[in-house]
């Protein structure tokens, strides 16, 4: 192709804080073609992405060419960078809820591009954003210009979003991890919205993603990038067949991970469950909630987050629980967990009843029972070390060990998941995502559990360190006998890890069965949906 | 050393404050003269070597008066913020842990706090124990009581949403010990900015309270006092009044520095 491409980057280099990020980085996007830039967490696809915005941190450092229609983009004057982003080239986030601002509607925050960039009315501004808004699948219904973020589910801000970056139709659209925060079926609408938008218009995308099953899905091109250099560069349709480079077979097999899995077990019939009476028993639990009154003599109308969930977990087994958010995930897990108390129906645990426990009995059924959270910033105290955190748990036994007992008891716990003793003075604040997952489990496992709940916890970790913690649980299984209820709205995840899985829609359950049985013959129709919309490479 | 935000306005605040606070520990062991010692003879003398400040209309040192002045202000304030702290920060913590209707009925009894001005407290407070020190200090610290509850449940009730506190609840402990053990550790910055700003508050709350009489007693000195004793010499002896105010607006003004100093360090 002779035509000099859209965008060009040329040897780029950036340093910060004298540490070089990103190093003899070469990159071209071409009209109308989507590109995607894939890597784990830290290989620096964001900066990538903020050094074509312009909208490197001020204390950073960039060689080498970067070029727009063939001309060098940086000897722009500031007002020429400003109309550059936003009218040439628009960005999407990752983050759907932190993206909009919560105090302005939807039609003032999509206008408000066109207002900066043109020199239109606001009643033309209006129109614009009414009719992008359209554009993005929202619909031609102009009460959505009224509506506030808060208002708008998780995809539909991720429209929002796009429609604010389209509505000046940029030449290039950079999308940084666009889909990440989104459910599954979500992801594939918000991945076909951007696909077509670009077939329709003629604009460039560049992807952003750590996950290859999104790149098999969209791109045509793709860069491979690890610690800030490009690995391998090609087709997406070659790299797929055949990755040359190791990381990016790394990465591939990382999101390929999940059936192989699920079937090297399900042929080799690791510890099968066994049949007594089962660890986990929920039947029938309801919890509603009071909804505020709209006036003092409305009648009180109440919803129902839960509605009649059963489910049982046995020893040694690895349930999954699917569902989107919205769907009652939260509130059941807050039940079985004996958070909140439900309405009616019982948590029972191998066979004594849980939910209406109190005092000493309800401590000791507690020791059981213990919890692994998806967010591994919010689930630890960041005043406390890592020995406090993981020892929180002993605060349930009925004799409290003495502090050498304490230690020794931290240090297995922190080396069964893999750490070692020595981080058990350090603060969690240290830790990469990854490990930190590990001292959420090992804090999990002090208690000496029958029964650990994940509750989406590999959702924020990217693919690699995804696929060593679903490891580390299979092992844990394997070698202590401790039962998982794996929650996630990841299909993937759950196929991999799960013999058995029940699907929730609704407050309630649609489907259960044995994993291999439920992918093969869905029976509910949500549960055939979200099969559908669920990527792999 | 690190240079952050508010790092010049933190630096100044805290030399202030510490200079402040430590004229006010001197003049609990000595002051130039005694602060009460009437020397008609002496009345209204310009500064000089002997009396650095000057004296006042009955011939006292208005230098020992000043640090007398300062040793009644930090007291008073001191023990009043503590008093609204002291009730406050458990009766937020409390608000923020327990149920709806717990936390409407703290709230609510605040409010109703709220709407009494601390002058009308005082007066109320007069009128049962007399005037003094005491009424001061109860009406000032009653005054804060409200203030530290709302900081407290407002930062609590953020820490409460965090998943430790969840795990915290799975490992079997009371909301009594999350409170004590994660959620107030993590807000302990947050109180303390406050504390800062409340103290310099009550300085002045403390100041206008003996102005009008209600604070601290004569012959005891209180800067309130000296403003109150100077105003109808305004025009014969100015810096009589200027001294003491010079004294209030530096302090607050030293107080307010090293509280905003404090909020940017914690915000970096």
């Amino acid at each position: 192709m002779s035509e000099e491409p859209l965008l060009r980057l040329d040897a780029v280099r950036v340093a910060l804080g004298g540490k070089t990020l990103l190093n003899a980085l070469s990159l071209e996007v071409r009209q109308g073609e989507i590109v995607g830039l894939v890597g784990a967490s830290g290989s620096g696809k964001s900066l990538t992405a903020l050094a074509i915005m312009g909208l490197l941190p001020r204390t950073a450092m960039l060689d080498g060419g970067l070029y727009w229609r063939g001309r060098p983009l940086f000897d722009r004057s500031p007002a020429a960078l400003r109309a550059f982003r936003g009218r040439e080239v628009g960005m999407v986030f990752q983050e759907p809820m932190t993206a909009l601002n919560p105090l302005l509607t939807i039609g003032a925050q999509v206008g408000e591009t066109v207002r900066l960039h043109t020199t239109a009315t606001r009643g033309e501004a209006a129109r614009r954003a009414a009719a992008t808004l359209d554009r993005v699948g929202l619909g031609p219904d102009a009460s959505w210009l009224a509506r506030y973020p808060h208002e708008l589910s998780g995809g539909q801000r991720q429209r929002v979003a796009i429609a604010m970056a389209i509505t000046l139709s940029p030449a290039l659209l950079i999308a940084d991890e666009p889909t990440t925060a989104l459910d599954s079926t979500t992801q594939a609408q918000v991945l076909a919205l951007l696909k077509t938008l670009v077939r329709d218009s003629g604009m460039s995308l560049l992807l952003v993603s750590h996950d290859m099953a999104v790149m098999a899905a969209t791109t045509t091109r793709l860069a491979v990038l690890e610690h800030g250099r490009i690995v391998e560069q090609g087709l997406t349709a070659e790299i797929l067949q055949g990755a040359r480079s190791p990381y990016a077979r790394r990465l591939l097999d990382a999101a390929r991970l999940a059936p192989r899995a699920a079937e090297a077990r399900s042929e080799g019939g690791v510890s099968a469950p066994s049949s007594d009476a089962p660890l986990l028993e929920v039947r029938d639990v309801v919890r509603e909630i009071s909804l505020p009154r709209r006036s003092p003599w409305a009648r009180p109308t109440s919803r129902r987050l839960v509605d009649a969930v059963s489910l049982t977990v046995s020893r040694g087994e690895i349930v999954g629980l699917i569902g989107e958010s919205g769907s009652g995930k939260s509130s059941l897990l807050r039940l079985i967990l004996a958070l909140d108390r439900p309405q009616s129906g019982s948590v029972r645990l191998s066979g004594e009843l849980f939910s209406s426990a109190r005092g000493a009995h309800l401590r000791r059924l507690r020791r059981q029972i213990q919890i692994v959270f998806q967010d591994p910033y919010g689930s630890f105290d960041p005043e406390w070390t890592v020995e406090r955190i993981v020892a929180e748990p002993l605060h349930l036994l009925d004799v409290q060990p003495t502090p050498g007992e304490r230690r020794s008891k931290v240090s297995a716990a922190l080396e069964a998941v893999g750490l070692s003793s020595h981080d058990a003075r350090r603060y969690p604040h240290e830790f990469s995502g990854g490990q930190r997952q590990r001292i959420a489990i090992a804090r999990a496992l002090i208690s000496e559990p029958a029964l650990i709940v994940c509750d989406e916890a590999v959702s924020a970790l990217d693919v690699l360190v995804r696929a060593q913690v679903l490891e580390l649980l299979e092992e844990l299984r394997a070698r202590l006998a401790v039962s998982f209820l794996f929650v996630s709205h990841d299909l993937q995840v759950v196929r991999a890890i799960a013999d058995r899985i029940y699907v929730m829609f609704g407050g309630r359950i649609v489907e259960e069965g044995d994993t291999r049985r439920v992918f093969a013959a869905p029976r509910h129709a949500f549960t055939a949906e979200l099969i559908r919309s669920t990527l792999t490479p | 050393m690190r240079i952050d935000r508010g790092g010049a306005g933190f630096f100044a605040g805290a030399v202030i404050t510490t200079l402040f606070l430590a004229v006010a520990a001197l003049a609990t062991v000595w002051t130039p003269y005694d602060p009460a010692a009437i020397a008609i003879v002496h009345k209204l003398q310009p500064p000089s070597a002997l009396h650095w400040l000057g004296t006042d209309q009955l011939g006292r040192d208005e230098l020992s008066r000043l640090m007398a002045g300062a040793k009644a202000s930090v007291s008073v304030a001191l023990l009043a913020v503590l008093i609204g702290a002291g009730c406050g920060v458990p009766l937020g913590l409390l608000a923020a842990a327990r149920p709806r209707t717990v936390d409407e009925l703290v709230m609510r009894g605040n409010d109703l706090l709220f709407a009494f001005p601390s002058l009308l407290l005082a007066i109320l407070i007069t009128a049962v124990l007399g005037p003094g020190a005491r009424v001061a200090i109860v009406a000032i610290g009653v005054f804060n009581v409200p203030v530290f509850a709302r900081v407290t449940r407002a930062a609590g009730l953020a820490i409460w949403t965090l998943d430790f506190c969840l795990a915290a609840r799975a490992a079997g402990k009371s909301a009594a010990l999350i409170s004590w053990e994660h959620v107030l550790p993590n807000i302990v910055s947050v109180l303390v900015v406050q504390l800062t700003i409340q103290f310099s508050l009550a300085i002045v709350a403390e100041a206008g309270l003996s102005y009008l009489g209600l604070g601290v007693q004569p012959p005891a000195s209180s800067w309130g006092h000296m403003l109150g004793d100077a105003q109808t010499l305004t025009a014969l002896a100015p810096s009589l009044a200027v001294i003491p105010g010079v004294a209030i607006v530096c302090f607050v003004l030293g107080l307010n520095l090293l509280g905003g100093g404090l909020r940017a360090r914690r915000e970096t």
